[in-house]
């Protein structure tokens, strides 16, 4: 597999790898970070036309959505499509998959080594351009920006798993070789074809990145402990979702929780007189809404196997609970019982599909 | 006089095996105690993990599935994704400081009347040392 040396900035290479393939009509549309002229802020976008690339910006430490979620309800649409994903959108995509809601038949992804991605509220209140340099400069030196998602830091999946198409960016393009971009896969090599670049036999090298997994590793210990500190039992877990105002955002913004009709937001949830007079026998007062611990307790059952911390969650929470923080956490747990990584492998089931006769012989 | 505490155990028991097991300690008539409250389901496979955990927010002092042995499932294989459910739970409660021994599984075939019986007794004596569930009164669930 070759590779192209990228001579000017990574997201402006991307940007005409992006131009060529839609105007070669090699791809029909272009999934891509994108500056938003009026306001100065950033969205994900879907480009069909090669005039409106001029405002993308494949590579920005900005995740507005998690494009993985966005793609599976159109990667199905039989068209050819280019999709520039951060690493934990790479994988929620895989884990979307396995659950067929999506395909990478047409589909061509993009990715780059990831140094996390700044919290929304960052993103609202600041110019990102004049956040950039700095946390370039940061990242270059494997070290982790401050400023960015709780669960990025504490990230050490920031190298893609399956891309066609890796772009280095943190770490590598200060270590001489300058920012790269891999082919990994034929379908890379045959869409790049005929575009005009330098290309070499690069192989990626992880090990350039080996100090910002050490920190990463370092950063997630003290996150997992910090969620500790506040003892075992009821009253953690009343001092952690204790603010819930139920208003389901974290479950909405999650590229894993797909479900059409979500149970908690089903029939089965709609409280009637009866359930009433019951608690309240019971328990004398009653709390309004009910069931928001149950929620996340719910939840983290059903899907925290599959969370790729990617951190939308605790982003959009208005509360400030730290839902990615607990799911990874939880999920980290729930995953290595079945020896299971989150959108590593396509071809992996999920670990509620399968089962080994011989597991788990402890309990039962 | 002070009343003594009987825990109130929520069981979803398999209606091939555990169930019927149950019936059977029943028809022999071995002595178990009143705290196993009996939901029959098809298979241990139905238990949704929300179910254990809305029986244990409830207020439930103990949850209990109990399936056929592995290998002897009715629909052949449910009771092995029971398994996987119920050890996520578990592990879901153990990451949270939860008290994950308010959780048990156990497999109970249609002919293990005695079994039965003894478990019954067993789990309650084991609930009856970690008391009734906080989640009882706590009106912040």
């Amino acid at each position: 597999m070759s590779s192209i040396t990228i001579d000017t900035s990574a997201s402006r290479k991307v940007r005409e790898l992006l131009q060529f393939l839609l105007e070669s009509g090699k791809i029909d549309a272009a999934l891509t970070m994108r500056k938003i002229p009026e306001n100065n802020s950033y969205d994900l976008g879907l480009i069909t036309d090669a005039a409106n690339l001029d405002e993308a910006v494949p590579i920005i430490p900005v995740m507005t959505v998690n494009a993985g979620q966005v793609l599976s309800s159109i990667s199905t649409s039989g068209k050819k499509i280019a999709a520039v994903l951060k690493p934990c959108e790479l994988r929620a995509f895989v884990e979307l998959v396995k659950r067929e809601q999506g395909s990478f038949e047409n589909l061509l992804t993009i990715s780059h080594t990831c140094g996390g991605v700044f919290s929304l509220d960052l993103v609202v209140a600041e110019k990102i351009e004049e956040l950039l340099p700095k946390y370039e400069k940061i990242i270059s030196k494997g070290e982790v920006p401050i400023n960015t998602r709780d669960t990025c830091r504490a990230c050490e999946h920031f190298i893609p798993m399956n891309a066609d198409i890796t772009v280095s960016v943190a770490g590598e393009c200060e270590s001489g070789k300058g920012c790269v971009m891999y082919l990994n896969t034929d379908k890379a090599e045959e869409f790049t074809e005929g575009f005009e670049s330098e290309r070499g036999e690069l192989k990626f090298d992880p090990s350039a990145l080996q100090k910002m997994l050490d920190t990463r590793l370092a950063e997630k210990e003290k996150l997992f402990a910090s969620m500790t500190a506040s003892g075992p039992g009821l009253d953690r877990l009343l001092d952690t979702f204790g603010k819930c105002v139920g208003c389901h955002g974290c479950n909405s913004v999650c590229p894993i929780c797909y479900c059409l009709l979500c149970d908690f937001e089903s029939a089965n949830f709609d409280y009637n007189l009866p359930y009433f007079e019951e608690h309240l026998s019971r328990r004398g007062a009653l709390r309004l809404p009910p069931d928001t611990i149950f929620f996340h307790l719910g939840r983290l059952t059903h899907m925290s196997f599959s969370c790729v911390g990617c951190g939308m969650c605790s982003d959009v929470c208005p509360v400030g609970i730290p839902v990615a923080a607990v799911f990874k956490k939880t999920g980290e747990k729930t995953a290595a019982l079945f020896d299971y990584v989150p959108g590593r492998d396509v071809e992996e089931s999920i670990p509620v599909m399968v089962y080994k006769e011989e597991e788990l012989s402890d309990l039962g | 006089m002070k009343k003594e505490f009987t825990p109130r155990i929520t069981s979803f028991l398999c209606k091939w095996c555990t169930y019927t097991g149950a019936d059977l300690a029943g028809t022999a008539r071995l002595q178990y105690p009143v705290s196993i409250i009996p939901i029959q389901v098809m298979c241990s496979s139905r238990v949704d993990p929300v179910f254990l955990i809305k029986a244990f927010l409830s207020g439930s002092d103990g949850v209990l599935i109990g399936g056929c042995h592995p290998g002897d499932c009715h629909y052949e294989t449910g009771n092995y994704h029971a398994r996987r459910r119920f050890a996520i739970v578990k592990s879901v409660f153990e990451s949270l400081g939860l008290e994950s021994d308010r959780l048990k599984l156990s497999w109970i075939s249609a002919s293990e009347g005695p079994k039965f019986a003894r478990v019954a007794n067993e789990y309650t004596e084991e609930i009856m040392k970690l008391g009734e569930n906080p989640t009882r009164k706590s009106i912040f669930l």
